[in-house]
C-alpha cells in the first residue's frame, strides 16, 4: 500500500535533484514559452505528486538521517526526515503539484522575465523549501533558507520593469534579511558552547533561562519576519500583488509555512526547556496579527492585497495555536498540547489549499480582465463559471463553513481554547478565554471578508464593459483549481485521516497522539477530547446540507415550476439600473472602517459641492508603517548624512583621520 | 657605552634629523635626495646591528635596502619628476615652523610611548625604538601636510623606512620572508603610483591633489 517504504529520504532527495534539473533544463531554451510551459512545468508537477507519496510514507516511519558529502570541508550537510518535516513536505508536494499544473496554462509570453529563467527560479524555490525541511544542521538550514528567499525575490520581481514591483521586491528582500539575521543569531545563541551546528548537538545543549529566552525571541522575530507576524508583516501586502499569481499562491501557501515549520522545530525540538511566557508571547502576537490582518483585509479594494492580508490573518491564527500548544506543553498537559498542535498543523494544510485556490482564481480573473481593482470587476460568474465555482469552494472554506476544511481546524483550535481546564496560572486562565473570543472575532470577520471578495468579483453586474468579453480559465488551470477545491472538500470531510497523520507529528513533539482518545468512534464522528463533550460529524453536515438543498430544489420545482421570471439583478422596480448603483468594495468595507477607525490611518478626499468634476477617494493605510518603519528609515538617513560629513574628498583629511586614529590607539594601548 | 652602540645611536639621530629635514624641505628634487640619504643611513644601521649582534641575515636586508631605497626608487622618482617636469617645483607648504613644532610634539609622544617597550626589550638597539616611532609619525605628518602627489609618495616611502628601522631596533629585523614581502609591496606600490601620476596629470593637467576634492558624494 505504501510504496518507497525502504528509503523515502532517498526518493525525496531524488525529487529535489529532479526539480533542479528541470530548472536547469529551462535554460536550454530560455525564450521558448511552449517548451517551458508544455514540457517542463508538467514534469515539475509530477515531482510534486511523487513528493506527496514519499512524504506520506515517511510520516509513519522512524526518523531517517543522512550526511551529504556537500558543503564546506569538515562541515558536511546533515539531513534528517522525521514526522514533522514529512508532514510539511506533504504540504509542499500537494501545493507544488497544483501550482505547477496551473502554471502550465498561466504564463504568457512577453511578461517580464524570460520563461526559462522563471522556470529555473520556480524550481529552485521548490527545492530550497524541501531542503529547509530536510536540514539537520543550522548551516544547511540557513543556506536553504537564503536560497529560498533569493529565488522567491526573483520570482516576485518577474515583471521587473515596473518600478512599484521593484520597490515591493526590495521591501521583501530587506525584511527577509532582517529575519535571516535574527535566525543566524538565534542559532548562534542555541549553539553556545556546543561543538558544532548539527541539530543533535544543539538539542543536547541545555541553555540557561536567559539565553533560552533570547534564542526563542530571536526565532520568533526571524520566523515571524518570513511568516508576516505583526510588526514585520509589511512586505506581504506589497509582494503578493507584485508577484505573478502562481508565485503568490506558492509563497502564501508554502513559504509562510516553512516559517511555521522552523518555529516549531526551534520552539519544540531544539529548545529543550520552554518557559511559560514564550507560549503567551506567541499567542498574543498571533492573535493581534490575526485581528489586524482580517481588519485590513476587510477594507482593501485590490483583490490580491486583500488575500495577502487574509494570509496575515491565517498566519496569526497559526502562531496563536502554536503559542497555545507551547503553553500546554510547558504545563505538562500533553493532551491539550497535542490538540492545539494538531489544530494548528491542520490549519496550515487547510490554509495552503484554500489560499492557493483563491490566489490562482484571482490569477485567472486577472488574466481574463487585466484588472486587480475590485471596483472594476463584478458579475464574472456568468463569463467565468468554472473559476467562479471553484473560488466559491475556496471562499466558503476560508470563511470557515462546514463541511469544508476551514471549519474543522478552527473548530479544533477553539476546542483547545475552550476546554482548557484550570491551568496553574490564574492570569492565563483569564487570558485564554479572551484569546478564544479574539479567535472567533477573526474567524467571523474573515467570513465577512470572503463575502466581500466573492460578491464583488463574481456576483452582481459587470462594472466595466470589457468584462463581458472575459474568458474562462483554460483546461490546465481548471484542473489545478479542481485539485485544490477537491482538497478543500476532502480535508473537510475526512478529518480523522488527517488526524491519524498528525498523530505522528504530535507524538514526536509533545509525546501524545490524539487518536488514542478519538479512535473507536470511527470515521463518522470526530471527538477530539471525549465523545460526551464535543464531536463533529462532517458527513452528517454534508448530508444535511445536500438534503436541505434537495428538498428546497424539489419544493421550488413543485410549487413554482413554470412560473419562473427572469429580471435584472437587484431590480427593485427602478427602470434605470446601472452597474454603478451596486454596492462597491469600499462600501462593503465601510462598516469595518467605521468601527475600527483608530486602527487605520484613513485619508478622505471629499468632493467640493460646487465642483464640476467631483473626486472622492479614501485610503486606509497601515499605522505601523508610519510608527515603526518611516522613523527607522528617517533615522537611518539622518545618521548616514552625519557620517557623510566625514567625507570631504581631500586626501589630507583622510590621512589625518588615520593619523588621529593611530595616535589614539597608541595612547590607548600603552 | 660600546662603540657599536654609539654608532647605532648616531645612525638613529641621523634618521631623525633627515626626517625633520624632509618635513621642512620645499623642493621635490631635494626631497628625493633626502629620501636616498635616509635609505643609506638605514642600510648602514642594519649593517652595524648585524655585525655587532651576529645576525648575518641583516647584511642581506642592508643590501636590499641599499639596492632599492638608495638606488632604484630614487632613480625612478627622479625619472618621474623629469618626465612630469616638476623637478624645480616649489611646494607651497602651510607654515613650516608650525609643522616642525608639531613634529617635536610627536617626537616627545613617541619617546613616551617607546619607554615601556624598550624597558622590556633586551636588544642593544632598544634606545632607538622611540626614534623609529618618531620617524614613522613624522613621515605620516609629512603626508598630511603636502599638497602635491609626489611628496606624498615620498612620505609613504619614508614611513616604510621608519617601520623598517623600528623592526631592526626592537627585534633585530623582521623575518626575511616578511621583509622581502614588504620590499616587493613597496616596488609594486611605486610602480602603480607612477602610472597613476600620469593618469592624474592627463585628467587634471596638474598633480595638485585639490583637484580630487570633487570625488565625493554631493550634498542632497
Amino acid at each position: 500500500m505504501y510504496p518507497f517504504e525502504e528509503a523515502p529520504l532517498d526518493l525525496i532527495l531524488g525529487i529535489v535533484l529532479y526539480w533542479l534539473l528541470i530548472g536547469a533544463a529551462g535554460l536550454l531554451r530560455p525564450a521558448s514559452l511552449r517548451f517551458v510551459s508544455r514540457v517542463l512545468f508538467p514534469m515539475g508537477a509530477l515531482g510534486g505528486l511523487l513528493l506527496v507519496i514519499a512524504a506520506l510514507t515517511a510520516v509513519r516511519l522512524d526518523p531517517a538521517s543522512m550526511v551529504l558529502p556537500l558543503g564546506l570541508p569538515d562541515l558536511p550537510f546533515h539531513l534528517r526526515l522525521d514526522a514533522l518535516s514529512a508532514f510539511f513536505m506533504v504540504l509542499v508536494g500537494a501545493i507544488a503539484f497544483g501550482v505547477s499544473l496551473f502554471s502550465v496554462g498561466y504564463f504568457r509570453s512577453g511578461e517580464g522575465a524570460l520563461p526559462g529563467l522563471l522556470c529555473l527560479q520556480y524550481h529552485v524555490f521548490l527545492s530550497s523549501m524541501v531542503m529547509v525541511m530536510l536540514a539537520d544542521d543550522a548551516y544547511l538550514f540557513m543556506v536553504a533558507w537564503e536560497t529560498m528567499a533569493l529565488s522567491s525575490y526573483f520570482l516576485v520581481t518577474t515583471s521587473h520593469r515596473i518600478p512599484e514591483i521593484r520597490r515591493a521586491g526590495f521591501l521583501y528582500l530587506l525584511i527577509a534579511h532582517i529575519g535571516a539575521i535574527a535566525l543566524l543569531l538565534c542559532f548562534g545563541v542555541i549553539h553556545g558552547e556546543a561543538g558544532h551546528y548539527a541539530f543533535d548537538a544543539l538539542r543536547a545543549n541545555s541553555l540557561s533561562p536567559f539565553w533560552g529566552s533570547a534564542a526563542f525571541l530571536l526565532a520568533l522575530a526571524g520566523f515571524g519576519a518570513k511568516a508576516g507576524l505583526l510588526p514585520l508583516h509589511v512586505w506581504l501586502p506589497e509582494a503578493h500583488p507584485a508577484a505573478p499569481s502562481p508565485v503568490s499562491a506558492l509563497m502564501s501557501a508554502v513559504m509562510l509555512k516553512t516559517a511555521v515549520y522552523g518555529f516549531l522545530r526551534v520552539g519544540f525540538d531544539l529548545l529543550s526547556a520552554p518557559l511559560w511566557w514564550w507560549g503567551v508571547t506567541a499567542l498574543v502576537l498571533g492573535l493581534l496579527t490575526a485581528l489586524f490582518g482580517v481588519m485590513f483585509a476587510a477594507v482593501q479594494s485590490d483583490m490580491k492585497r486583500l488575500l495577502a492580508y487574509s494570509s496575515i490573518e491565517s498566519i496569526g491564527i497559526i502562531f496563536a495555536g502554536v503559542g497555545l500548544a507551547m503553553i500546554f506543553h510547558t504545563y505538562h498537559n500533553p493532551h491539550l498540547a497535542a490538540l492545539a498542535l494538531a489544530a494548528t498543523l491542520y490549519h496550515c494544510l487547510n490554509h495552503a489549499f484554500f489560499k492557493c485556490l483563491l490566489f490562482l482564481g484571482t490569477g485567472s480573473v486577472l488574466h481574463a480582465t487585466n484588472e486587480r481593482n475590485l471596483g472594476r470587476l463584478g458579475g464574472l460568474m456568468r463569463t467565468m463559471p468554472w473559476v467562479a465555482g471553484f473560488s466559491l469552494v475556496g471562499a466558503l472554506a476560508i470563511a470557515g463553513l462546514p463541511p469544508l476544511n476551514g471549519f474543522v481546524s478552527e473548530w479544533l483550535l477553539l476546542q483547545a481554547f475552550l476546554f482548557s481546564p484550570g491551568l496553574p496560572n490564574p492570569y492565563l486562565n483569564m487570558l485564554v478565554p479572551l484569546g478564544s473570543a479574539a479567535l472567533v472575532l477573526a474567524a467571523a470577520l474573515s467570513g465577512y471578508v470572503m463575502v466581500k471578495f466573492y460578491g464583488v468579483i463574481f456576483l452582481g453586474q459587470p462594472r466595466e464593459d470589457k468584462l463581458a468579453s472575459a474568458h474562462d480559465a483554460g483546461g490546465w488551470e481548471r484542473c489545478a483549481l479542481a485539485w485544490f477545491a477537491l482538497g478543500c472538500i476532502a480535508l473537510g470531510l475526512f478529518p480523522m485521516a488527517v488526524i491519524l497523520m498528525l498523530d505522528h507529528v504530535t507524538s514526536l513533539l509533545v509525546n501524545f497522539s490524539l487518536s488514542s482518545v478519538t479512535s473507536g468512534r470511527g470515521w463518522l464522528l470526530f471527538a477530539p477530547i471525549a465523545a460526551q463533550r464535543a464531536s463533529y460529524g462532517p458527513l452528517f453536515f454534508l448530508l444535511g446540507i445536500v438534503g436541505t438543498l434537495a428538498v428546497t430544489f424539489l419544493a421550488v420545482r413543485a410549487f413554482y415550476h413554470g412560473r419562473l421570471r427572469r429580471g435584472n439583478a437587484w431590480d427593485c422596480g427602478f427602470p434605470a439600473q446601472t452597474s454603478r448603483m451596486q454596492d462597491t468594495a469600499e462600501g462593503f468595507g465601510q462598516p469595518i472602517t467605521q468601527i475600527f477607525e483608530p486602527f487605520f490611518r484613513v485619508r478622505r478626499e471629499m468632493p467640493d459641492p460646487f465642483s464640476r468634476t467631483p473626486v472622492y477617494f479614501k485610503t486606509n493605510e497601515d499605522r505601523i508603517w508610519y510608527w515603526l518603519y518611516l522613523p527607522v528609515a528617517h533615522a537611518h538617513e539622518r545618521i548616514a548624512s552625519w557620517i557623510g560629513v566625514l567625507q570631504h574628498g581631500r586626501i589630507h583629511i583622510y590621512l589625518l583621520y588615520s593619523f588621529a586614529t593611530l595616535l589614539a590607539l597608541l595612547l590607548f594601548v600603552r | 657605552m660600546s662603540t657599536s652602540a654609539q654608532l647605532i645611536n648616531l645612525m638613529a639621530s641621523l634618521m631623525l634629523l633627515i626626517a625633520f629635514a624632509m618635513l621642512a624641505q620645499r623642493r621635490i628634487k631635494s626631497l628625493i635626495y633626502l629620501f636616498a640619504w635616509q635609505g643609506l643611513v638605514l642600510a648602514a644601521n642594519s649593517l652595524i646591528v648585524g655585525w655587532y649582534t651576529g645576525h648575518h641575515e641583516l647584511y642581506l636586508s642592508a643590501f636590499f635596502t641599499l639596492l632599492l631605497k638608495v638606488m632604484a626608487l630614487p632613480l625612478v622618482l627622479h625619472y618621474l619628476i623629469r618626465r612630469l617636469d616638476i623637478q624645480w617645483d616649489v611646494e607651497t607648504l602651510i607654515n613650516i615652523p608650525a609643522t616642525l613644532l608639531a613634529g617635536i610634539v610627536l617626537v616627545v609622544f613617541a619617546f613616551n610611548l617607546a619607554l615601556p617597550i624598550s624597558q622590556l626589550a633586551g636588544t642593544i638597539t632598544r634606545g632607538t625604538l622611540g626614534i623609529a616611532i618618531a620617524v614613522v609619525l613624522l613621515a605620516f605628518l609629512m603626508m598630511i601636510t603636502r599638497r602635491k602627489a609626489v611628496p606624498q609618495v615620498i612620505g609613504f616611502l619614508a614611513m616604510e623606512n621608519g617601520l623598517f628601522f623600528a623592526a631592526t631596533s626592537a627585534t633585530y629585523g623582521m623575518p626575511m620572508v616578511v621583509e622581502l614581502g614588504i620590499l616587493l609591496d613597496v616596488i609594486v606600490g611605486v610602480l602603480i603610483l607612477g602610472i597613476f601620476f600620469f593618469q592624474v596629470r592627463e585628467a587634471f593637467d596638474s598633480l595638485d591633489l585639490k583637484h580630487m576634492e570633487k570625488l565625493k558624494e554631493s550634498d542632497p
